[in-house]
């Protein structure tokens, strides 16, 4: 079964992995995967990863914040036990919304911040108690490595890898 | 070329290192042992902290009488302490958010170690609020809860709320900031680690981080956001906290300059901190190379910077009080009164320390050095310290009829407190300091290739 090995390439510079994306992709390989140690800019591109969509979730969790607070300001300081708190009676919402400026901030900032998180960690996989996926633990140190399916092609795709400069290639079997 | 940095930049990385020389001089501090200077600095810390607590233990025990308090001054150091130890966070907040944002490839060096010293600093501010509520039990109920005393919610038009809000936003986002950014640091330290104990440990904390190239573009991307989040957060904390004050009719507490004022002093003193904190570690750590003379002078530029504008800020608050013409007027903290009535000598602290001591930073030889700057933000420190006391506890003194006037002398437990939270905050940093990757390794290794000592030469000398 051939579908089921990848061949993992190692490299040990940000700009010589970048160029050997570039050079596989054109070669119409298909990479499953680049584990990094940072951050490279321009590889996402490179490998034709769609733009995250986690600023426009925090923009949504930021919008859901502020409408938290508008109800929670509504409701305990007008509609549930209006006061008259230094001559400033809770008649309406709009006249005392000044002072409520700083929750609606502080809330729509909490919401925004928190849940953008937690959402990037879900879609990324990562909590407590999770295992690392990293094939090496070089990866977090300083080599980079690109995994790409193997379709009967090992000697081309060796050829192909040595000439981008990989340090180091494994035909590994995928669990 | 991607890596270009104009030549005329001083390099952030000293010497000549790679990728794996970077990991590897961020691991020693936590794969290394202790040394001496390290187990002193602990104990000495650890003490004040248990002398702290025995304090705080024998002010909830006995009650708030055993505070140096009067029915004139209902708080002094509490508020002083918990305004001081806010302002310190706040430097961590604006290296790491506001100089995300500008592009400032200098703060990553220093970032990482600036948001604990917010983080823990913070910790430090919330106990002050929770222990001058006399019954902490009772802390839960600035939360708006659903209750049984016949639904009564919190006063969401007091700034004391705003504060609630403001400060465990600005804690509990700040540690998520960080915590993100440390994923990748605790991956690499539990991908070398040898000891089993070390490794299950470090798994933990790095949530299985593994580095693929969508994690990382979705790295950068929460990061930017979170720092465009955080910026106005930063702003907001102490605006609200100066607004404690301003909100209220006390002449010399009601000033409408207090909120960009109290941003400025915050930024002032959290630089300072970091200085304080930095100058220790970098030599303890044997990080010279990442923290360089260049990290130094950037900061105490933008301690020159935020001090001027808190120097302009009582020169207008001493401008005002005096053009009032008001006789109440005449003893705020900035004032003719103050600056030769019985607190005449705290008046004087803050000028010497917050204004004067700082301006020999306009001397570039100073600037540049570590012991100097190092001594200067331990009198920013303390100036800054002088500043919160005086606006409480000189404004305070002094009420509108003479029969309100009264002299605030901390006892011995106001003392320990405040010392203990100094001792705590030393345990929490000196642990860090050897469990954690203190300096934000992923992130430096962006900039080897641009900010490099040995890159940048061969770079020159290519160009020749």
């Amino acid at each position: 079964m051939s579908s089921s090995k990848v061949i993992h390439a190692f490299y040990n510079d940000d700009e010589v992995v970048l160029d050997a994306v570039k050079k596989v992709k054109a070669a119409n390989h298909h990479i499953e995967e680049v584990f990094c140690p940072f951050p490279v800019h321009g590889l996402d591109k490179a490998m034709g990863l769609a733009p995250t969509r986690l600023a426009i979730t925090a923009f949504i969790y930021g919008v859901i914040g502020l409408g938290m607070a508008i109800w929670l300001t509504y409701y305990t300081m007008i509609a549930d036990w209006p006061q008259d708190i230094g001559g400033k009676p809770s008649f309406s919402w709009a006249e005392n919304m000044p002072a409520f400026v700083p929750i609606m901030f502080e809330l729509t900032v909490f919401f925004a911040a928190h849940l953008m998180v937690i959402t990037f960690y879900m879609r990324s996989r990562i909590w407590p108690f999770k295992k690392a996926e990293n094939p090496d633990p070089r990866t977090t140190d300083d080599h980079f490595l690109m995994e790409i399916e193997l379709l009967d092609n090992e000697e081309e795709l060796t050829a192909l890898l040595n000439e981008t400069g990989a340090v180091e290639i494994n035909v590994v079997d995928k669990h | 070329m991607s890596h270009y940095e104009a030549p005329i930049r001083e390099p952030l990385i000293l010497g000549h290192k790679s990728y794996h020389d970077i990991t590897e001089d961020i691991a020693r501090p936590i794969e290394g042992k202790a040394n001496k200077n390290w187990y002193i600095a602990f104990y000495i810390s650890l003490a004040a902290m248990l002398w702290g607590f025995g304090c705080i233990f024998y002010t909830v025990g006995t009650g708030i009488g055993v505070w140096g308090l009067s029915k004139n001054i209902g708080w002094a150091w509490d508020i002083t302490n918990f305004v001081w130890w806010v302002g310190i966070g706040h430097a961590g907040t604006l290296i790491s958010a506001v100089l995300l944002l500008f592009r400032q490839k200098w703060r990553m060096a220093i970032n990482r170690s600036a948001e604990a010293m917010t983080i823990f600093a913070v910790f430090q501010a919330g106990l002050f609020p929770i222990i001058h509520m006399g019954r902490p039990w009772n802390a839960y109920w600035v939360l708006p809860l659903p209750n049984q005393f016949g639904s009564l919610w919190v006063n969401f038009n007091s700034p004391l709320l705003w504060d609630v809000f403001a400060i465990s936003t600005y804690l509990s986002v700040s540690l998520v900031f960080w915590w993100t950014g440390l994923l990748p640091d605790f991956a690499m330290i539990r991908d070398r680690a040898v000891k089993p104990f070390q490794k299950k440990i470090y798994s933990l904390l790095s949530f299985g981080w593994s580095g693929r190239a969508k994690d990382w573009q979705r790295f950068e991307e929460v990061s930017l956001v979170l720092a465009g989040l955080a910026t106005p957060l930063v702003l907001s904390v102490h605006t609200i906290v100066s607004m404690d004050f301003a909100t209220s009719i006390n002449p010399g507490w009601h000033s409408t300059i207090f909120p960009p004022y109290f941003v400025a002093g915050a930024i002032f003193s959290g630089f300072a901190m970091v200085q304080t904190l930095l100058g220790i570690m970098r030599k303890v750590t044997n990080l010279e190379a990442y923290i360089t003379r260049l990290h130094v002078e950037y900061m105490n530029i933008v301690i020159i910077l935020t001090g001027g504008i808190v120097a302009v800020a009582y020169a207008t608050e001493f401008f005002i009080a005096w053009y009032t013409g008001s006789q109440y007027e005449d003893y705020t903290y900035l004032s003719i009164g103050s600056a030769t009535g019985p607190y005449a000598w705290a008046f004087w602290s803050l000028i010497l320390f917050n204004i004067i001591t700082p301006q020999l930073l306009w001397i570039k030889k100073f600037r540049r050095s570590f012991i100097i700057s190092f001594l200067i933000s331990i009198a920013i420190n303390i100036g800054m310290w002088f500043e919160r006391f005086d606006i409480i506890a000189i404004v305070l003194s002094k009420g509108h009829l003479p029969s309100t006037w009264w002299r605030f002398e901390p006892t011995f437990v106001d003392v320990g407190i405040f010392i203990g939270t100094i001792g705590f905050f030393f345990v929490l940093f000196l642990l860090y300091a050897r469990t954690f990757p203190v300096i934000a390794q992923a992130e430096v290794k962006t900039i080897l290739k641009s900010s490099g000592e040995s890159y940048k030469k061969l770079r020159d000398d290519n160009h020749e």
